[in-house]
């Protein structure tokens, strides 16, 4: 009996471990060797000449982050921080809307339901060609205000040419910091009010800090690029916010549905019994109990916005900088360039940047099962 | 209520506030279905532009009256898709078919092994697996291609199917696991005093209630990797093609008018669009999955 139990404990093991090997395989070894190849000077005429690819330390990273030659990386960084920012708020807030108009008993529902969430089915390809064809300019989506009346649109879309927020790329650290301050001092006054006066004082000696370190100019010297170098916000982006906002707040939607449809009524209907309003239940009840789906959806989109690949390739084909990002830009680097170490390099930084927002994710989310 | 209203005739205010009260209900109840109306509208904007263009025929199509009806309707352009499309989505599905299958069986098994066999380690081991659905995939294509490269997998349909069976591993795995995490542990616990090995338990306990888990997995399977661009665009050759590459391919060639694109488009939507509007209940809760919490 107990030795019959312990053959199948082995044999459950085995079952599983094919599946434990190609995972550490396929995805551990192979991130370790694309760290390795992002390390070294392997491009098509290292391989070509047949001599072994030489370690050359972070020299690919620094080209990217200060080369001269090539700047094609600072503007993908660039627009992934503005597109990031602007898709996850386009669907969090239209998917909360939504979910919220199909939480009032509305008829038909299941009808609206299906339809604010069959993007998602698509692929980003499917979305991107038909989409490419809706921004044309001179009759696409521009022309829809003319229906009821109204001028029609002058945007360009995803070949616009205009940017907004230009910065010089030089000024960066400087004004990160001054970013960065604004978070400490907005924390500080937080914990002040929340009366952990410690914690205050703590973060308030931080923003002094990095007042004085501001003001002298410190982060300035951080710069590495010797040449100005002007970026910003790139309005074509919207094109992209637009469409890939069309596929995915359907799914910020069905979560949030599924969040308020936990919310037991009977908790509702105390907070009207004790006079709030309708608004006031939302308020009070109804949106403290969905900030953690908020946080989760936040993290999903994030790092599907880091991610992006399809969508733009189908948008701007590899040649539209405006939209461009690093998905691309790897792709593009290393299989039509053959700059094999550059687009690894650019590939870890991808997955440096994913791997900040999911892990921490990853660990709460099994901690907080465990526990259950 | 009207009784009540009308046996206290001091009350005339107060029917007058109800029937105000009624009036803004009737007016919120309206505004909630005009908002839902007009955003319904928008959202099947770009349906009814892939219909409209891909019935039109070629001398219809033009940018001014890009938004109008057909004058009259054809299949010309479904044709013509067809016609450069046919051998592609021949090579999806024989890609999603198998790779569905294999993950789905894969994902059943390690779902089983981690929630009713748990062994030391298997804390560590499922989130170092799971970690592997959030990757940027550019992070392993390199080594990967070296390595189909190195096996003579590289350029065909088998390389493919192998490569999306490897990394779907974590989320069918996930949705597995979650959901035998809800099979009491009595039913396990019973076969085994009755002497039932580990392939019988699987067989006789959780096969037969697993059809639902199955559905989920298949589904979810199934549209990622018919939707899937990246790996189909590094790996395949000209002859291995799934249907997006040869979409982006069509429409990204200047020359290819656009009632056939969005006709050709449509053909790429339509296997996952029918599975969701079929089956959209399963398809939702795998598309929660992957948000982690079962």
């Amino acid at each position: 009996m107990i030795s019959s139990l312990n053959r199948d404990r082995v044999i459950a093991f085995l079952m599983l471990l094919p599946s434990i090997v190609l995972v550490a395989i396929f995805v551990y070894g192979f991130i370790g060797w694309t760290g390795w190849t992002s390390l070294t000077n392997s491009n098509a005429l290292q391989q070509l000449s047949g001599q072994p690819a030489q370690f050359v330390g972070l020299q690919n990273y620094t080209e990217l982050f200060a080369g001269m030659l090539n700047n094609r990386f600072r503007i993908d960084i660039v627009n992934t921080v503005f597109f990031t920012i602007l898709f996850i708020a386009l669907c969090l807030s239209l998917g909360m809307g939504l979910a919220m108009l199909l939480d009032q008993q509305v008829k038909g529902e299941s009808i609206f339901r299906t339809i604010f969430l069959f993007p998602m089915a698509l692929s980003f390809v499917v979305t991107g060609v038909v989409w490419k064809w809706l921004f044309n300019p001179s009759s696409g989506l521009n022309v829809l205000p003319t229906f009821i009346g109204l001028q029609p649109f002058r945007f360009e879309w995803f070949i616009s040419e205009q940017r907004w927020l230009e910065f010089n790329w030089q000024d960066l650290p400087q004004i990160l910091a001054i970013i960065l301050l604004g978070v400490v001092v907005l924390a500080a006054l937080i914990a002040w009010s929340r009366k952990r006066s410690q914690l205050a004082a703590l973060l308030a000696a931080g923003a002094i800090l990095l007042i004085a370190l501001i003001s002298f100019e410190v982060p300035r010297q951080l710069n590495a690029l010797s040449r100005p170098e002007t970026h910003g916000f790139n309005l074509a982006l919207f094109a992209v916010v637009v469409a890939a906002g069309w596929q995915m707040s359907g799914y910020t939607m069905a979560m949030y549905l599924a969040g308020l449809r936990g919310i037991p009524e009977e908790l509702r209907e105390a907070a009207r019994v004790d006079g709030a309003t309708e608004l006031g239940v939302y308020r009070h009840v109804v949106l403290p109990m969905l900030a953690p789906i908020t946080l989760s959806a936040m993290i999903i989109l994030g790092h599907i916005s880091l991610k992006i690949f399809d969508l733009v390739y189908t948008l701007g084909g590899g040649d539209n900088l405006w939209i461009d990002m690093p998905g691309i830009n790897m792709f593009f680097t290393t299989f039509r360039a053959q700059e094999f170490a550059r687009g690894a390099a650019i590939a870890m930084i991808m997955l440096i940047m994913v791997a900040v927002v999911i892990v921490p994710y990853l660990a709460t989310q099994l901690r907080s099962e465990v526990e259950r | 209520m009207t009784t009540q209203a009308t046996t206290r005739p001091a009350s005339s205010a107060q029917t007058a506030t109800r029937h105000d009260r009624d009036m803004g209900r009737v007016i919120r109840r309206a505004l909630i279905y005009l908002a839902l109306i007009v955003l319904a509208i928008l959202f099947l904007l770009p349906v009814y532009m892939v219909l409209v263009t891909s019935f039109k025929s070629i001398d219809q199509v033009s940018l001014s009256r890009m938004w109008e009806f057909p004058t009259e309707f054809t299949l010309e352009s479904f044709r013509r898709a067809l016609e450069r499309l046919l051998p592609n989505v021949r090579n999806s599905f024989m890609l999603v078919i198998p790779a569905t299958l294999i993950s789905a069986f894969l994902g059943s098994m390690n779902g089983y092994v981690l929630s009713k066999w748990k062994f030391r380690g298997a804390n560590v081991i499922f989130p170092l697996m799971l970690f592997g659905m959030f990757i940027p995939y550019q992070s392993i294509l390199i080594p990967l291609v070296q390595f189909l490269r190195s096996v003579g997998l590289y350029g065909g349909l088998g390389g493919l199917i192998l490569v999306h069976v490897v990394y779907g591993i974590p989320i069918t795995t996930l949705i597995f696991r979650n959901y035998y995490t809800e099979v009491p542990t009595e039913m396990i616990e019973a076969g085994k005093i009755d002497g039932a090995g580990f392939f019988q338990l699987y067989w006789h306990v959780l096969l037969p209630i697993s059809l639902p888990g199955f559905v989920v997995v298949i589904i979810w399977q199934f549209t990622q990797i018919w939707n899937e661009f990246l790996f189909g665009v590094t790996i395949t050759g000209p002859e291995s093609q799934p249907i997006t590459v040869a979409l982006q391919n069509l429409a990204g060639s200047q020359i290819v008018e656009w009632n056939v694109q969005m006709a050709g488009a449509f053909l790429a939507a339509l296997p996952t669009l029918v599975v969701y509007i079929v089956l959209g209940r399963y398809f939702i809760r795998g598309l929660l999955a992957g948000s982690i919490k079962g």
